[in-house]
């Protein structure tokens, strides 16, 4: 290749290993099955609550405009558990709900697997091979108030840097990729075993540590907004930064082309 | 001789894939669900054998106290009976009328002693009372308190025979469903047939449900009329909730 001779003379940076590359596509095509599965189970009750109960007889925390089954009113045969004020009560559904979740939840927890071995492997692998220590983790001197406020700054004015398309990463780019690998996904992915009536029986501690299991699927929800965001953003940055030699750099692993 | 001592990474991976293998299938001997050559119910039967393997068997869910029982909502069917439905029962319709007091639960199948019982037969067995969520798969979830005979209470009273692997349900509106021994031997799965200090009501299931705690709440089928202890897995045919793209296991 041409390349190849002129790359020679440059700096040797180093590229995406294999082992990013692959599981950086596998997480990626698990996490699009995942949002879409997991917006048609939402569908099925839009609604959302805190703590450990909630439905269509309870008051809601959010209520998503996002299928027939939003605020439908269809609930006959009201009876009071109890006698006096203010007893739960039992209510018979006449609506026809939307319900597709059959395949959307077997979809959801078949792609959820995937995320889930690739990314301990991908853990275990980072921490052993110093892929997280060189590339990921901002080093303390990074950290400066200054430092951070200077690459917010370029970033909001969209001066972005050519990329090199290997993990040569800025500052911003270290925090949102440690805030993704290290908060965001182990956070999605124990509110959703906190979801579990048979994992949280052997586990208890996941429905503590998230107050519930309404409360797990609240912030289920809002740590795959957060997750949509940070794909949203990256997607913008990659092809800010040099399209193609980011997805030639994600791709086959080259680092210069020229 | 040197490159046979050599641990290349293909090797590492096949060793990997096939020792979690191993671990799956030993920790799960028993006969799984059928996956039709569905990537889905692939998935479905996976996610069966992990629980089997890393959750304890005998764990129990959480039990709630009475100040958290909440609002219920009845969904699916709320009255087997109602002539106006297509699968309207005529049989459930007469029973009602005498309040359940003909009604019968039949046990069948791999057991000793098959027989049945009435309400009252049933409400002679020691009973366990618990408060638990109801996990319901559209989302919602719903706190109750339930009273009823522990099923492995029955199940020993016919005396199960040495191949039962699978303890089947017929209901009223017509369902079919099953559940494996681990789930059917649980001290929380109850034939229940009083909810929140009363007899379990219509829309929930009267006389009797069963109550599966440790999974979605579609597998705890309401309106009970028969129990079948089997050796093969029953899919319920073509209107059964695994060939309609549900998946059997639950546990989630």
């Amino acid at each position: 290749m041409i390349e190849s001779s002129e790359s020679s003379t440059e700096p040797k940076l180093s590229r995406h290993t294999r082992f990013v590359r692959a599981s950086h596509w596998i997480v990626t095509l698990s996490f699009i099955l995942l949002a879409f599965t997991g917006v048609v189970i939402l569908m099925a009750h839009p609604r959302l609550y805190w703590g450990d109960t909630g439905n269509d007889l309870t008051p809601a925390l959010i209520e998503l405009p996002i299928s027939r089954n939003y605020k439908h009113g269809g609930w006959d045969n009201q009876v009071a558990f109890f006698q006096g004020e203010g007893s739960p009560v039992s209510a018979n559904r006449t609506f026809d709900i939307f319900n597709k979740n059959g395949w959307g939840r077997s979809l959801h927890f078949l792609a959820a697997w995937f995320l889930v071995i690739v990314g301990v492997v991908y853990l275990l692998v980072g921490i052993f091979t110093g892929h997280f220590r060189r590339h990921i983790v901002p080093r303390l001197a990074e950290l400066r108030p200054t430092l951070l406020w200077h690459d917010l700054r370029s970033h909001v004015r969209l001066r972005i840097r050519a990329a090199t398309g290997g993990p040569q990463y800025g500052l911003m780019q270290k925090c949102s990729y440690f805030a993704v690998v290290f908060l965001a996904l182990p956070l999605v992915v124990l509110t959703g075993l906190a979801m579990s009536p048979a994992i949280t029986a052997g586990y208890p501690f996941l429905l503590r540590m998230f107050n519930g299991y309404q409360s797990a699927r609240t912030i289920h929800f809002f740590a795959f907004l957060i997750l949509l965001l940070f794909l949203l953003v990256h997607v913008f940055m990659v092809i800010k930064s040099g399209f193609r030699r980011q997805m030639r750099g994600m791709t086959i692993g080259d680092s210069h082309e020229n | 001789m040197k490159t046979d001592e050599l641990i290349t990474r293909r090797k590492m991976l096949i060793t990997g894939v096939t020792s979690v293998g191993g671990l799956l299938l030993t920790a799960c001997s028993k006969q799984l669900p059928p996956t039709y050559g569905n990537i889905l119910r692939m998935g479905d039967t996976f996610t069966y054998a992990a629980h089997q393997a890393l959750i304890p068997g005998e764990a129990l869910v959480k039990e709630y106290s009475h100040k958290d029982i909440s609002s219920f909502p009845a969904t699916g069917t709320t009255n087997p009976g109602d002539p106006d439905k297509p699968n309207s029962s005529e049989l459930y319709r007469n029973l009602q009328r005498s309040n359940f007091a003909d009604w019968r639960l039949t046990i069948e199948g791999l057991v000793a002693r098959p027989g049945s019982y009435s309400l009252a037969e049933l409400k002679g067995f020691p009973s366990r009372t618990q408060i638990t969520r109801h996990t319901c798969e559209e989302g919602w979830t719903a706190i109750g308190e339930w009273t009823g005979v522990p099923l492995s209470r029955v199940l020993d009273a016919a005396g199960m025979l040495p191949n039962a692997r699978f303890v089947s349900f017929y209901s009223f509106d017509d369902w079919v469903d099953n559940i494996d021994m681990l789930d059917a031997l649980h001290p929380q799965t109850l034939l229940a047939y009083g909810m929140n200090g009363r007899d379990l009501p219509l829309a929930h299931g009267a006389p009797v449900r069963l109550r599966v705690e440790r999974q979605l709440g579609y597998k705890s089928m309401k309106y009970i009329q028969r129990i079948v202890v089997t050796e093969n897995f029953n899919d319920g045919g073509k209107s059964g909730n695994i060939q309609n793209g549900w998946a059997w296991y639950v546990g989630i």
